[in-house]
């Protein structure tokens, strides 16, 4: 008789039960969702949907379907902004990347002031970007700047490096360089560390010389690292644009803006929020490209351990 | 064949730990254990064989060739790291070739062996599997394979069994052993395991704090403990030691220990663990703990009282300073 009564009671104190959690779960998850909503997805789709509005000062903005987008294909200035970007992470992703490797393969071995080098590797990550760009605005001045002041030690004349079409996107891109290979090393010196020494052990035994394990070994662990930071900093090339406001301006006649710098000038200055918004659009699909691509594709031919 | 000679090896870090003038034989197509507890130097022995640490003085000779400094590779072995030591990105077959691929040997060639030694350590059907989705035995298959692929006459084991649950570790042993005499290896295991010890080796050499404490058969170790702690060391349970007279400590093995009616020496039942075939009776005697091995199940309750008696051609006697088996150790008295 108890057990029966027992029976009928239990799943509708395990319902009850269940949807206590349920309700704990959405309201543990809650400040998070109003974050996220508030401040990103709300944003993201009202962008989206102001792209396809004309530009409303003021008065009602009309729909103009992908009008917005057909002007922003002929804008020679984004296609030339579009094309700077890319050429500006061709620059610095691999360069960053491979330096990175380079100083945490040196500073993981065990030599003298080894915490020193790490330190000292690591410190322009520390600096935030408007002060890196201060340090090497000073570098690039023309005459009396500390490139040229060397230059000139050498016999050579002045010049006007950040000034200059042809040199200004190369300066910016070894600051850059500088800046961000500190912070992609410390990961790799997180994933060396965690390559038992005995896998080295075993190779030596086998005969396999430094470079052979460095190449079929090391190279291999370390892809899913590779491949977090390459899509770091591919993202960062495109999103990092402190160093444009107080080096260049994106001049000279836009030969070093990049496209988020362009947005915000087009938002900004020229208050075309309309075409702003188009480009955000067209800048977020390349972001979330790069990202899929790491998901969809790469992720299945790397192993993690 | 290859014989190893390790002659008066001597290895510290700053003066800590490491071994202290050892030498030691193994003899070609022989399988030597190093037996001890942890530091007692014995993994040092197997990496400065392997070269995979550098001599601080003395040599080392390998089939009569110095390989005192030459490296790993040039001395012509292979190794069992006590991890496996597998490439965790690689599958089994890679793993197993991957020694082959270093040496460039042919595609035909390293297919063809592949083949054997998949056959041997019985892999054939996981070749393509990666180190993760495989048993803690399968990955112990693995590290087997690629060592024995190389065809080198020496191999080193570096506790490699250690991470296997019991019953695995009673197959492999028994695998390890029929391998080794099979392909003729001269083979040194290092093991903190008496049992892997006695019931595999050749010879065993029992080392403490970087020294050779004793080196024989197995049977040696057991019947004639050079000192009392290999005593203690060899056996389950362990030879009971206790004060005997002047500077002299007695030991007797559990099996030879016995209940008697009379004339035994006085002592208490503390506890009995039955293990099946038989049972070990802790006895307290004088505050010193006697264990006795009696067949079969034995129902003697704590606290009682008991007599116990031995045969003096079992007594082994040691000096209680030096720890030495004394020579008039088992003569009648």
């Amino acid at each position: 008789m108890v057990s029966a009564v027992m029976s009928a009671a239990e799943p509708k104190a395990a319902r009850r039960r269940d949807w206590l959690t349920n309700v704990n779960a959405w309201l543990l998850l809650l400040p998070a969702i109003v974050l996220l909503a508030a401040f990103t997805h709300y944003p993201i789709l009202s962008t989206l949907y102001h792209s396809f509005f004309s530009l409303s000062r003021g008065g009602e903005a009309d729909f103009v379907g992908l009008e917005n987008y057909t002007y922003m294909l002929e804008d020679d200035v984004f296609w030339q902004v579009l094309r700077n970007n890319i050429v500006f992470a061709l620059a610095t992703v691999p360069t960053s990347i491979a330096l990175a490797l380079l100083m945490a393969v040196w500073v993981d071995k065990k030599i003298a002031g080894r915490s020193f080098l790490r330190l000292a590797f690591f410190t322009p990550t520390v600096l935030p970007m408007i002060a890196v760009a201060n340090i090497w605005l000073f570098f690039y001045t023309p005459d009396y700047g500390l490139l040229d002041q060397f230059l000139k030690g050498l016999g050579f004349s002045g010049h006007n490096w950040l000034g200059d079409p042809s040199t200004v996107m190369s300066c910016l891109a070894v600051m850059v360089v500088w800046k961000e290979a500190g912070f992609f090393m410390i990961f790799y010196l997180a994933a060396l560390q965690t390559i038992p020494p005995e896998l080295k052990e075993a190779a030596e035994v086998e005969g396999a010389g430094r470079w052979y394990f460095f190449r079929r070994v090391t190279l291999p662990l370390l892809m899913p690292t590779t491949l977090f930071i390459s899509i770091n900093a591919l993202i960062n090339s495109f999103k990092l644009v402190d160093q444009l406001v107080i080096m260049t301006k994106g001049g000279p006649n836009n030969a070093s803006s990049l496209l988020l710098y362009y947005i915000y000038e087009v938002a900004f200055t020229f208050q075309d929020t309309a075409f702003a918004a188009t480009l955000t659009v067209t800048l977020i699909t390349i972001l979330a490209g790069v990202a899929l691509t790491k998901f969809v594709y790469l992720d299945r031919r790397i192993h993690y351990q | 064949m290859s014989e190893i000679v390790v002659n008066a090896v001597s290895k510290t870090w700053g003066g800590v730990g490491g071994v202290d003038r050892i030498s030691f034989k193994a003899d070609a197509g022989t399988l030597l254990v190093l037996l001890g507890p942890s530091g007692c130097g014995k993994s040092t022995t197997l990496r400065l064989i392997a070269g995979l640490e550098e001599v601080d003085s003395g040599t080392i000779t390998i089939g009569g060739r110095d390989v005192t400094h030459l490296s790993p590779a040039q001395r012509n072995i292979s190794m069992v790291f006590q991890s496996y030591a597998l490439f965790p990105h690689l599958n089994v077959a890679e793993n197993i070739i991957f020694g082959l691929r270093v040496r460039g040997v042919g595609r035909a060639e390293r297919d063809t062996r592949l083949k054997k030694v998949a056959d041997i350590v019985g892999l054939s059907n996981l070749l393509e599997r990666k180190p993760s989705q495989l048993s803690g035995g399968q990955r112990q298959r693995v590290a087997l394979g690629r060592a024995i692929i190389a065809e080198a006459p020496v191999c080193l084991m570096d506790e490699p069994l250690s991470n296997l649950d019991a019953k695995l570790r009673h197959e492999m042993r028994t695998e390890i052993r029929s391998l080794q005499q099979r392909l003729g290896m001269t083979m040194v295991y290092v093991t903190h395991d008496q049992t892997e010890a006695m019931t595999m080796a050749d010879r065993v050499i029992l080392m403490r704090d970087g020294h050779i404490e004793q080196n024989g058969a197995p049977h040696e170790l057991y019947n004639e403990p050079a000192s009392d702690f290999t005593a203690r060391f060899i056996g389950t349970p362990p030879m009971n030691i206790i004060s005997w007279q002047d500077d002299a400590v007695l030991g007797v093995r559990p099996e030879h220990v016995a209940l008697v009616e009379s004339d035994g020496i006085p002592a208490t039942v503390k506890a009995v663990e039955y293990l099946g075939a038989d049972s070990i009776v802790l006895c307290d005697v004088k505050g010193e703990t006697v264990s006795v091995r009696q067949s079969g199940y034995c129902a003697l309750p704590t606290g009682s009282q008991v007599a116990l008696g031995w045969q003096n051609r079992h007594i082994h006697l040691f000096d209680r300073n030096s720890g030495k088996r004394r020579a008039d150790s088992a003569l009648n008295r």
